[in-house]
């Protein structure tokens, strides 16, 4: 019977949940930091070239939900698979992409991931496990259970880590994938990122049920809500479920309770919620700033810190520069690629 | 008078099954509803129930026999107060056994149609004047319906690569919804041959993902009608990822299962679909006509490492054809095969339409018109120059298609002459397809509906002012 096993695995990862994550060793947290204020400073040069006019096209920014997949990630091994939606610039930063290749593919420049061909929502790298970058919305939900269903063909142990949002997981699809993720016991974490907007819409407004750890209760998938803003509670709940994926016991829902500052995408009208909702949330619950003050109330110097920004300014400030220089693609790459 | 319990059939074209077994004896009382016997095809079961009351009288048809045609009388029952005395007089009403399917296929789909496996091919796909470049002369060749061809096609392929796998509804334990699978669970075992919910957009999904992570993953689709439930994956995912990746990660997997119009089934099982897959840059999109057509494409979409959309056709199935004995048969994706030459008129089809096409010609060359036959085979990429070449030869073409003709394949077929041969055409291309309407359920109005010889036979003599 594997519903009584699961109850047992939801207990331990609620136990921690409702009290203080698993602390981070000091090596943990500068990690953390990095790996976040890289996607911020990224995500905010982005959104400054895209005023500029040189970024096209759509432009989801990560900025506030930055915690969610540098914690999981913290928590995979290499070899494990991630798959994302549109929203992935983050995804990708926090896969070890380089941060040049996905400037320029924000530009549209031949040294972008997908020699400019891509853009946003459409970046994949094979060397860094990174399955894209989806346009569709809930499509990755599906590929992402694929990717689960390859280890399991294989017999390896490599876990899958599908990120969806709150939006998406209104989908039909999402549920098909649930069944047989469940039905075959694929390794697969579904993640959830909730940041209680699908483009303008509530999750009040959109969804019957707003517990979304529980979608996956009628195929017998345990889930959890996760603080996704505190790395540490994500990183601790990405244990749990990869540890519960690669003994073979099938799929995990994690709910990561986020939130997106900025728009759901450039042009956003800013209508749907109150800037005293958005300033509440930088202010009291910013998964850096989190960090930051965790670190120097450990006596971590000011200076480190700062040495930490300066780096991260750095690679961005070369990433912008090198996707603006980076000629654009050749006109012969029209025709390439469309088979092998 | 005794009456007569004729075969029945398992589908309005089912033309002959085998009499596997008799459940009751001469002389044993029967009811209304009771088993009396099982028929089978080499697709499904079925029990002939008794639709009247009485005593067996008389065997007809012993158990064991094949090929017994549908309404032929197998046994004949005695009415109470007749007699073994009265059998001579026989041939009642001609009323024929109710047929309960033991195991109906598809049936969850519940109106999955039967397959014409029991058909026989009223008459064999047509003679086929030109050999195949692809075989070397004096290959022995072996006789195999359809269904058999795709089956030791992927069967071949499943021993050669460990990474291509087949999953589907009904592909394993039901041996197929159509049969095309048969065997394989057991040869293969369950890892590999994968039955999955009906949720066509959702495993649909699956194999992408399957396949972008480098296995070689054949999807079945229990017919593409269902696959529209499941094109956004087909489309945007897997047909658009190699381009959206820079080239950077491909996706190497066949979609396949019958397409068309099979017969009776009405609007949204009957719709043929290569025109929109073949609009599609990144998907290759084939659909042969011919046995060996049939196996050495379905090899070659497998190792293909692009998505390849495999068209087949459900009518086609029980048909057989002559396929060379060849360790690995496989035949080059995007060549069309002149499978009869001529000077006069070019006919250029695909699968089904084959027939069509074929027929038309044999009626042709009666007139004293000698028509070229191509069979397209590939759709995308399609082959222009054989296609040029012949119409540079007659100087007239017509196109036959199942689709519709709105944006059809015959329309691009004939833009295609227009811009490589316009100097060459002694009259306008004709275009024959399926009428301009969902297909309807009534038989003569299905017949309608689609092409006919007579129709490929006409818009021939209209191009040739005959």
């Amino acid at each position: 019977m594997a519903a009584p096993k699961k109850s047992v695995a939801k207990e331990s990862v609620q136990e921690k949940a409702n009290g203080s994550p698993p602390e981070f060793t000091k090596a943990q947290e500068l990690a953390a930091l990095r790996d976040m204020l890289l996607i911020r400073r990224f995500e905010e040069k982005a959104g400054q070239l895209y005023g500029m006019g040189a970024i096209g096209g759509f432009c989801h920014l990560y900025i506030g939900q930055e915690a969610v997949v540098v914690g999981m990630q913290m928590a995979l091994k290499k070899g494990d698979q991630v798959i994302t939606g549109y929203r992935d610039h983050g995804h990708m930063l926090a896969c070890g992409m380089d941060a040049n290749g996905v400037m320029a593919e924000l530009t549209g420049r031949r040294g972008g991931y997908s020699k400019g061909k891509g853009g946003s929502m459409h970046m994949f790298s094979m060397e860094k496990n990174f399955y894209g970058g989806h346009g569709i919305v809930g499509a990755q939900v599906s590929l992402g259970t694929g990717l689960a269903f390859a280890n399991r063909y294989r017999g390896n142990d490599f876990v899958s880590v599908a990120y969806f949002g709150d939006g998406a997981s209104n989908q039909g699809q999402v549920y098909e994938s649930f069944n047989m993720a469940e039905l075959w016991k694929l390794p697969v974490i579904y993640v959830i990122e909730n940041n209680r907007y699908a483009m303008g819409t509530s999750v009040t407004r959109s969804s019957a049920l707003t517990d979304f750890s529980k979608r996956g209760a009628s195929f017998n998938i345990p889930g959890q809500q996760v603080d996704g803003m505190d790395v540490r509670a994500v990183k601790a709940a990405g244990d749990e479920a990869v540890a519960w994926c690669r003994a073979g016991k099938g799929p995990f829902i994690l709910e990561m309770q986020t939130y997106r500052y900025r728009g759901h995408s450039m042009s956003d009208p800013a209508k749907y919620r109150t800037r005293e909702e958005v300033e509440k949330i930088r202010t009291d619950q910013d998964p850096i700033e989190q960090v930051r003050n965790r670190l120097l109330a450990a006596k971590v110097s000011e200076q480190e810190l700062k040495a930490i920004d300066a780096e991260v300014r750095e690679i961005v400030n070369a990433s912008a520069d090198f996707a603006q220089r980076d000629p654009e693609p050749d006109p012969s790459e029209l025709w390439t690629d469309v088979y092998r | 008078m005794p009456i007569q319990v004729l075969m029945p059939a398992l589908s309005p074209t089912m033309e002959k099954g085998n009499l596997a077994k008799w459940l009751k004896k001469e002389g044993e009382t029967i009811k209304s509803g009771d088993v009396i016997a099982e028929i089978e095809t080499d697709k499904a079961t079925m029990e002939v129930e008794a639709t009247d009351e009485g005593t067996l009288g008389k065997i007809l048809i012993p158990e064991g026999t094949a090929d017994v045609a549908v309404n032929t009388p197998i046994a004949t029952i005695l009415a109470d107060g007749e007699s073994a005395a009265d059998l001579g007089k026989a041939s009642a009403p001609a009323q024929a056994a109710k047929a309960a399917e033991s195991a109906p296929p598809a049936e969850a789909k519940a109106e999955a149609p039967q397959p014409k496996a029991e058909k026989a091919p009223a008459a064999p796909p047509a003679a086929v004047a030109e050999p195949d470049p692809e075989v070397p002369a004096g290959t022995e060749m072996v006789t195999q319906t359809i269904r058999e061809a795709l089956r030791d096609a992927m069967a071949e392929e499943m021993r050669r690569d460990p990474d291509v796998f087949i999953m589907g509804e009904e592909v394993a334990e039901y041996q197929g919804a159509y049969k095309v699978t048969q065997g394989l669970l057991q040869e293969f075992g369950a890892r590999r041959v994968i039955d999955t919910p009906i949720t066509e957009h959702g495993f649909a999904g699956v194999g992408v993902g399957a396949a972008m992570s480098g296995l070689k993953p054949v999807v079945e689709f229990m017919t593409f009608n269902f696959a529209m439930q499941a094109i956004d994956q087909i489309i945007n995912s897997a047909a658009k990822t190699l381009y959206m990746s820079g080239g950077q990660m491909g996706c190497s997997i066949v979609f396949r299962g019958p397409n068309g119009a099979a017969a009776r089934v009405a609007a949204q099982h009957s719709q043929d679909y290569s025109a929109w897959y073949s609009q599609i840059p990144g998907l290759k999109v084939i659909a042969p006509f011919s046995a060996a057509d049939y196996k050495g494409l379905l090899k070659a979409a497998i190792r293909d490492p692009n998505p390849v959309i495999f068209l087949e056709n459900e009518v086609l199935y029980g048909h057989t054809g002559e396929v060379p004995k060849l360790d690995d048969y496989v035949i080059p994706i995007g060549k069309a095969r002149i499978v009869r030459s001529g000077k006069d008129v070019t006919l250029i089809s695909w699968s089904n339409g084959m027939t069509y096409a074929l027929k038309a010609a044999d009626e042709l060359a009666k007139e004293g018109i000698e028509a070229e036959v191509i069979d397209l085979r590939t759709l995308r990429p399609m082959d222009t120059e054989t296609i040029v070449n012949s119409v540079k030869k007659t100087g007239r073409a017509v196109t036959v298609e199942e689709g519709w003709q709105q944006s059809g394949v015959g329309a691009e077929i004939a833009a295609r002459i227009m811009e490589h041969a316009f100097d060459y055409l002694d009259a306008p291309v004709a275009r024959v397809s399926g009428k301009d309407v969902p297909m309807p359920y009534a038989a003569n109005l299905e017949k309608l509906a689609l092409p006919s010889v007579a129709e490929v036979v006409a818009a021939a003599k209209a191009v040739s002012y005959r």
